[in-house]
């Protein structure tokens, strides 16, 4: 598979047990319809050379009936195949199965790690952490339009649709950032709906796991606590939350622990202090049409703003 | 066997006094007020036409935007303007009407009528046809073009999400479009029934016209399903009903089944005729008859039937229960059996046949290839687990276009090809016409082929840009050169065609040596087909008719008389005086656009437009004389025919 290493995501490059599955069925089915193509077609040049020559009905009969017979019996054996792959990939059916609550939005990722305890419910955005080789439930549904998360790597698409919630399993049998997008046109920013699939060791993952429960680190230095001012004071406020401060909007992404993600803006940037200036201060010109505003403040706001957003770890 | 009390008018048909009963007024008045169904068709087919090409300048333009990630050529509102408007232009505006126009020119001439049934409901379907494309293409130039893909799912295309006018103009335009389209199909399947040629039993209508009656009885089926969905969605918009409105009791979901109750269909309603125009061409150039008939009848019968059951395979990520996935998983994979059915007959009927190979069956190879392949990923897509890997992305962007433009745009070249003489009176230069097909047909593959990957390696559809680390980027290039040769070999046929408007060779009445009726006449028809009505003794009358083969008498050449037979077995049954040229259409069609396009800005235009409605509509229907009653008695009581005294000429033996 080393070409499909060369693609940031590929059904082709299986990492789990689903896609895998359907990567096996995917290759049965095309050697199946390579080897119809080629024939369908060798008879048709076959036809066009025998030009003239006598053949009695009765024989083109024969031939067709048998070309029919054959038609209906690969499909019958696509169909069993189908079926048995959609029977496997349906459930991972384990009791120790990690339950991740996913939510759409225009246009970015709500996921929420479900929890005995309330209080031990986990909120991030736009990107899921996942324990390497143990099950994985994710229960969809959305806030506004209908999405669609599609992991190629791991598990085959599902919609995301107000009013509905439905569950899907996947499962990495490999640790790697797996990169999933939104795969059903939710607006003008469907391009930027990106997430990234973290598949990590088990105590790696239960390690973030815990690490996420934490409320926001009380800033330290002077800047940091006017950054935080400022984040309070502002609009930003309207829209996103940071727990253990008084930011408590549902309307944008979780901004408890912001600079640990990988990325920005749904996928759109790398999450560096540079590109956090930019998407904070002007996100209409990197992803014009996203739900939030360009803002405008003073250079010494910015930079205390963004002291304050890099200690969100 | 003649009835004495009867006196049977003699076989004597005056071209003359016909062509003065059957002509249009001359100029302008002329050319709006006709009802013959081949100018009407020559109409759809040029606005069709256009179409096709304005729909392929956007592919380009998307092409274009793709061919390297991060592009900054388009943003993502005018990205999001071009794929909407390419796909409902491409499906409404190009891929429906251009059959069907086919069918308005052809089907009255293979089934030896001389005019289409209900001729002025098809004028008007015209006039809507037009406004349905100025519906979508004006507010596009005005950069208020639809931008919600092309099935316009909600909650998306609802008030909250699309404050704008856009989702109301894509909503309309499907009305305009959908009531022209279900007018044709309605004229086609009467024509079909009632106005055939005597002796034309059912088992023997050419397959071409079998193929325009099961397309449009599904029009008849499908298209109420998309015309309840968006006058809902327009309610939702206009009049705070909540159908898809979720939050106050509505369904998201509601939508896609309506919507693919139609759409799914619609890809059997614009592929049926073109697998009926192969088996034409096929026959043609086999010199044979197909092998068959009743077999390649059947398929396209079932076809129709079994399109209307699956279209949840659309549907497969939304979540459904197994048992119902599976249901459509089958039935979307028994879709293929009567397809393959049909493949096998053409290729027994080529095995067996004299193949002359020519340009219009140059393009019947093209659509073996690329066809073939659609069909193959089709059965692909219908398998669940795989469809939920490559559904929404690229490969599905391949498949349709492999089906559709395989299914009916290889065909419509080679029909283009194979009419044209009959259309226009001249011949295309073959040379010419070969070298377009190469050009579209590498250029195709070339387009279309990588994207399959693409789907596989990620590639989500209706995305205005990717990462540069995608690994996208090759692929894309390579099809920005295919859409290069594509659009060289539309422009060789452009350059062909009007070659040989200007000064192309003269056909004659039946260059092909083809065996359907619409030969028998010249080229071009005259305005009232036949000279005189033939009647039929096989399957391709013209190979098969005897030479004392009788002829239809009795129908008046002074009034615009059409025979109307039987259904099963075509036998005389009646005449009727079909419409003179009128205006009526015209302005019936103008005052339901302005009610359509009124109703987008308030629910009060359906009233005050009811009015003009009315008039036009009283006017078409006015009584034009006296004694008309619509149908008169048929002169020859016992339904047989006399016997000509000579052959008609100009027929071939």
């Amino acid at each position: 598979m080393t070409v499909a290493a060369a693609f940031l995501q590929s059904a082709l490059d299986p990492a789990g047990p689903q896609a895998a599955h359907i990567a096996r069925l995917w290759w049965l089915l095309f050697w199946i319809s390579a080897g119809v193509f080629v024939l369908v077609l060798a008879f048709l040049a076959a036809a066009l050379r025998h030009r003239g020559a006598q053949t009695s009905e009765r024989r083109l009969t024969f031939g067709v009936s048998l070309a029919t017979t054959v038609t209906v019996v690969v499909l019958f054996i696509i169909l069993g195949v189908t079926m048995w792959t959609e029977r496997v990939n349906a459930t991972l059916g384990a009791s120790s199965a990690v339950t991740i609550e996913l939510t759409g939005h225009q246009f970015w990722w709500e996921v929420q790690y479900d929890a005995a305890n309330p209080s031990d419910r986990v909120t991030t955005a736009n990107e899921m952490h996942i324990p390497v080789g143990r099950p994985v439930v994710l229960k969809v549904t959305s806030r506004d339009v209908i999405h669609s998360f599609w992991a190629p790597n791991l598990q085959g698409k599902r919609d995301l649709i107000p009013g509905y919630t439905t569950a899907i399993w996947l499962q990495a049998d490999r640790p790697q950032t797996f990169r999933a997008q939104c795969a059903e046109f939710c607006g003008r920013q469907h391009a930027h709906m990106a997430m990234e699939v973290v598949a990590e060791p088990e105590a790696q993952y239960e390690q973030w796991l815990a690490a996420r429960k934490a409320p926001a680190r009380e800033p330290t230095d002077a800047g940091a606590m006017r950054g935080r001012e400022v984040f309070l004071t502002r609009q930003c406020v309207l829209c996103h939350r940071i727990r253990g401060t008084l930011a408590a909007g549902l309307v944008g992404p979780d901004l408890t622990h912001v600079a640990s993600r990988g990325t920005l803006a749904a996928g759109t940037l790398p999450n560096t202090t540079g590109h956090l200036a930019g998407w904070v201060v002007n996100p209409q010109a990197l992803k014009p049409g996203s739900q939030m505003p360009d803002n405008e403040m003073t250079s010494e706001e910015l930079q205390s703003l963004l002291a304050y957003l890099e200690t969100l770890k | 066997m003649r009835d004495p009390d009867h006196e049977l008018p003699p076989v004597r048909e005056d071209p003359e006094q016909l062509e003065q009963t059957w002509a249009d007024p001359p100029g302008l008045v002329g050319w709006i007020t006709t009802v013959d169904h081949k100018r009407i068709a020559t109409r759809y087919l040029v606005t069709a036409f256009a179409m096709f090409l304005l729909g392929g300048v956007l592919a380009s333009l998307m092409r274009l935007q793709l061919s390297r990630p991060e592009n900054t050529l388009f943003g993502p509102d005018f990205y999001n303007q071009l794929f909407t408007t390419h796909g409902t232009n491409m499906m409404f505006l190009f891929a429906v009407p251009v059959t069907q126009a086919l069918g308005i020119y052809l089907v009255p001439l293979m089934v030896g009528s001389r005019n289409i049934a209900f001729p002025r409901m098809v004028a008007y379907s015209y006039w809507l046809y037009l406004g349905g494309c100025l519906m979508l293409w004006i507010p596009f130039l005005l950069n208020t073009g639809p931008d919600m893909g092309w099935f316009s799912y909600t909650p998306l295309a609802e008030l909250l999400y699309t404050p704008t006018k856009r989702a109301d103009v894509w909503a309309q335009m499907i009305t305009f479009t959908e009531v022209a389209g279900l007018a044709v199909a309605v004229a086609i399947v009467v024509t079909v029934l009632k106005l055939r040629a005597p002796g034309m039993s059912l088992n023997r209508i050419p397959i071409f016209v079998w193929g325009m009656v099961v397309q449009s009885f599904m029009i008849i089926f499908a298209m109420p399903a998309v015309m309840l969905a968006s006058t809902c969605l327009i309610l939702d918009r206009l009049a705070n009903t909540h159908f898809f409105d979720v939050d106050r009791g509505g369904d998201a979901l509601l939508w896609q089944h309506l919507f693919w109750f139609f759409g799914h269909p619609e890809v059997y309603i614009i592929f049926i005729p073109g697998t009926a125009m192969v088996s034409t061409i096929v026959t043609t150039f086999s010199r044979r008859h197909i092998f068959g008939y009743l077999a390649v009848v059947m398929s396209l019968v079932s076809t129709g039937f079994i399109g209307f059951g699956l279209w949840v395979h659309h549907m497969f990520a939304t979540g459904l229960p197994k048992l119902g996935e599976s249901f459509f998983t089958a039935a979307s994979m028994v879709v293929a059996i009567p397809t393959g059915i049909q493949f096998f007959c053409w290729i027994a009927t080529l095995w067996s046949g004299r193949v002359k190979i020519s340009t219009p069956f140059v393009w019947i190879l093209g659509f073996f290839w690329v066809f073939l392949i659609g069909g193959l990923t089709g059965v692909m897509l219908a398998s669940v687990p795989l469809d939920l890997q490559v559904h929404d992305t690229y490969f599905v962007v391949a498949h349709l276009h492999y089906v559709l433009i395989g299914g009916t745009v290889f065909p419509l070249f080679g029909s283009f090809y194979y009419w044209w003489p009959k259309f226009t009176g001249r011949m295309m230069n073959a040379a010419l016409g070969v070298a377009s097909f190469l050009c579209f047909f590498v250029g195709f593959n070339l387009t279309f082929f990588p994207m399959h990957l693409l789907g596989l390696h990620g590639m989500p559809r209706r995305v205005y840009t990717y990462p540069p680390d995608a690994g996208w980027t090759t692929m894309n290039g390579l099809e920005l050169v295919g859409v290069a040769f594509m659009t060289l070999g539309v422009i060789l046929f452009i350059v062909d065609a009007w070659s040989s408007l200007r000064a192309g060779v003269a056909a004659s009445d039946d260059p092909w040596q083809a065996g359907t009726l619409e030969w028998a006449t010249s080229s071009p028809p005259p305005a009232y087909n036949f000279l005189h009505p033939l009647t039929v003794a096989g399957r391709e009358p013209l190979w098969d008719n005897p030479p004392d083969q009788p002829i239809v008498v009795g129908l008046r050449s002074d009034v615009r008389d059409v025979l109307v037979t039987h259904v099963m077995d075509a036998e005389p049954d009646h005449r009727v005086e079909f419409p003179e040229p009128t205006k009526w259409p015209l302005l019936t069609a103008l005052s339901t656009s302005a009610l359509f396009v009124g109703s987008i800005f308030t629910a009060w235009a359906v009233v005050y437009c009811a009015v003009p409605l009315f008039v036009s509509m009283t006017g078409w229907f006015w009584p034009k004389h006296p004694g008309e009653t619509g149908t008169q008695a048929w002169p020859i009581a016992h339904r047989t025919l006399p016997m000509p005294s000579e052959p008609p000429s100009g027929r071939a033996a």
